[in-house]
């Protein structure tokens, strides 16, 4: 029984409730004929789609800067990437290495300048960073009427002025991951193995770098900036580091993502990117000061499982759609108990 | 002499900057002033006392109250009810804000107890919050109303029988807190009934500093540690402060709406918070000092530039989709910029009081967090 209560308290009520429920909804399934090949398909793929973004929470956790509501800064570097790439009218292979290693630069000189500003305002993170967030945002929705976009799949025919809101990869790179050795059991389960494979790669990448010399060092800089700093530790160096890389991640995040969901969403797009990776690695098991990898793989299971179950499965029980409001009040109540949550002395 | 203009001059950074901007912008616009004052007059009335239910809160150092949404949300559920009984005039105001009073008030309650759990994070914790009741709300407002609580005006009703539709129309109660008392000056019209409300608000929050809530409300905004010692109960005045921001936001929120005339059920509430927060830091306010000022100095400001920025986008650049999508980036924008000065201004405060302690030169004057309600 104090096992029992140990484990509840360790791992947090909210998470098991959720994990019960995800359970619950695939039991629940065959009964009012959704079919579990099929939704565990999608759930996979979902899984592998946003795996990346919520990646992109490790470092900055990892360095003490609070959950990364500034992901829309890593997107619109993705978005440029992709949108260059598409200019450039490269396809296959070879436009969707090129969008990433464009994003991936972008993504480098904005979380640079972004963790030289986290840096000088320690301890409000959070809440600057979401409307930094925000406002480039608004910001690149100005660029992307007005930057020189010329390819034909991009800008509006006649008399529109801009980028599209929404451009198809289908002529380019749809799938281009998802397809890659993908393996397809029965007549409704596809497993997209490069597209995993691809988030194992980032995830052994950051679980790497977590173990190095400056990776520990990153971290040491997180749990404790007085004892780093004492240690020979350069904490603004490090802090700044890690938001770049979580920047890096985040790009890389969405033009994987762009070539699962075959489009690219620009304007108003990024907006809704972050709620969902903050909230799947807190349903993981993350805390705003402490994160890992299997926080990621866990969490991102877990959520992107009830989105995707809940409107099939709901939906036939009740006769009615509540998946949305399901979801925001799952996504934002988890953000809510992880910042109300008194942190725990280690043991 | 010359320092205290320079201070003077950062002070009030934002409000000089945007007078630049409206200065640049009204005449690019070529709009008439006739016309643009008559647009702040009304925007003064439909706005202002949303804004001000953002002062509490600050004086108490909880930072500016992104909760507020949650009494925008008990506000539209008074209108709704009020809307499906057919209650019309001003007592159908009236009716909205005796209903949804206790609804704001709980709110409020809970607002508080999750803030106090969250302290030092309370601007973050307050818009996740926001989010987490906009989902409860629409369980209510879209699925229980018309299935648990009953509403009769199959008029406001989804087709399918339950829930709200996305827009109702507030008929009945249309500007009829405007129209009580109208008074033109020059050929403008003033909701002057609006106005005296708003003034009475103005009044009360006056009143309400002196009192011995008031009191260590500001002494808790100063120092939690210190207002603690001296016997103030801290957890108790900050839940008290959030209770009242969420009431007045409520009824800032039916104020807002009787103007409009429309209720957007799900989009409405919404936008309340990050306009009147954008509004207030317009005002030259900041996360630690607001006052009433800054509230008349920001309404006027935010929605001038609101006004004026699609037209002069679409007359500089021929788009009025970048104006519209520069009135976003500056809302946005704004409350960034206010957030990283705070954020520098603070740092900087305590390193010049750390270095008064160690009998440096820097003058000793401790850590500014004065709250200037």
């Amino acid at each position: 029984m104090e096992r029992i209560r140990e484990f509840v308290s360790d791992f947090g009520l909210p998470r098991i409730i959720i994990a019960l429920f995800l359970v619950l909804l695939f039991v629940a399934a065959p009964f009012v004929g959704v079919s579990v090949a099929s939704s565990l398909s999608n759930t996979i793929a979902r899984f592998g789609m946003n795996g990346i973004m919520v990646l992109a929470m490790v470092p900055m956790i990892h360095s003490g800067c609070g959950l990364n509501f500034g992901l829309p800064l890593g997107v619109i570097a993705g978005l440029l990437g992709a949108t260059i790439s598409i200019e450039m009218g490269l396809v296959g292979a070879a436009g969707f290495a090129a969008a990433a290693a464009l994003a991936l630069a972008f993504a480098a000189l904005l979380g640079y300048g972004y963790g030289k500003l986290l840096n000088r305002v320690k301890g409000d993170e959070m809440m600057i960073a979401t409307y930094v967030g925000f406002s480039s945002i608004t910001l690149m929705s100005i660029g992307w009427i007005v930057l020189p976009y010329q390819s034909p799949t991009m800008v509006w025919g006649f008399e529109g002025e801009g980028l599209r809101t929404t451009i198809s990869v289908e002529a380019f790179w749809d799938k281009i991951l998802n397809d890659f050795l993908a393996v397809r059991i029965g007549e409704r389960f596809v497993f997209p193995t490069g597209m995993i494979l691809a988030f194992c790669g980032a995830a052994l990448a950051v679980w790497f770098f977590l173990h190095l010399k400056s990776g520990s060092a990153m971290t040491a800089a997180g749990s404790n900036p007085a004892y780093a700093r004492a240690s020979g530790i350069d904490v603004d160096r490090m802090r700044t580091g890690s938001v770049v890389f979580s920047t890096m991640l985040g790009a890389l995040g969405i033009v994987v993502y762009q070539q699962s969901f075959g489009f690219i969403q620009l304007y108003e797009g990024p907006f809704s990117m972050t709620f969902p990776s903050v909230a799947a690695i807190l349903i993981g098991g993350a805390s705003v000061t402490k994160a890992s990898i299997a926080n990621v793989f866990l969490g991102t299971f877990l959520f992107q499982g009830i989105l995707t179950m809940t409107p099939s499965v709901i939906n036939s029980v009740l006769k009615t759609d509540l998946s949305e409001v399901i979801r925001i009040i799952v996504s934002n109540g988890m953000i809510l108990y992880a910042l109300t949550r008194k942190t725990k002395v280690a043991k | 002499m010359k320092s205290k203009l320079r201070l003077l001059l950062i002070d009030n950074a934002v409000v000089l900057l945007f007078v630049a901007i409206i200065a640049v912008a009204i005449p690019i616009s070529a709009m008439p002033l006739k016309y643009l004052a008559q647009e702040i007059l009304t925007r003064l009335g439909r706005n202002a006392f949303l804004v001000l239910a953002l002062l509490l809160p600050v004086m108490a150092g909880m930072g500016l109250n992104f909760g507020m949404v949650l009494g925008a949300m008990a506000g539209q559920i008074g209108l709704i009810l009020v809307t499906d009984w057919n209650v019309v005039g001003i007592s159908g105001v009236m009716l909205a804000a005796i209903i949804s009073t206790p609804v704001a008030l709980g709110l409020g309650w809970v607002c508080g107890q999750v803030l106090n759990r969250a302290k030092g994070r309370e601007m973050v914790t307050g818009y996740i919050l926001g989010f987490f009741m906009n989902g409860i709300y629409q369980l209510l407002v879209l699925y229980a109303m018309g299935m648990l609580i009953p509403i009769a005006t199959p008029g406001i009703l989804l087709s399918r029988g339950y829930g709200i539709r996305n827009m109702v129309d507030l008929i009945g109660v249309r500007q009829s807190l405007d129209k009580l008392l109208v008074v033109t000056v020059a050929g403008l019209k003033l909701p002057v009934a609006t106005y005296l409300v708003i003034a009475a608000m103005c009044a009360f929050i006056v009143w309400f500093r002196g009192t011995k809530l008031g009191q260590d409300m500001r002494a808790v905004g100063q120092d939690r540690a210190v207002a603690t010692a001296s016997g103030i109960p801290v957890e108790r005045t900050r839940i008290m402060a959030i209770m009242i921001s969420t009431l007045l936001a409520c009824y800032g929120q039916i104020i807002f709406l009787q103007n409009l005339g429309t209720l957007n059920t799900y989009n409405s509430h919404e936008q309340t918070g990050m306009f009147s927060i954008a509004a207030l830091l317009i005002g030259g306010a900041s996360v630690s000092r607001a006052s009433i000022p800054n509230v008349i100095a920001g309404v006027v400001l935010f929605h001038l530039m609101f006004v004026v920025s699609p037209i002069a986008g679409k007359n500089l650049i021929g788009s009025a989709q970048l104006g519209e999508f520069f009135r976003q980036f500056i809302s946005y924008g704004i409350i960034a910029v206010s957030l990283v000065l705070f954020s520098w201004k603070r740092k900087a405060d305590v390193a010049a009081s750390r270095e008064a302690l160690r009998g440096g030169s820097a003058p000793a004057s401790g850590p500014s967090k004065g709250g200037r309600a």
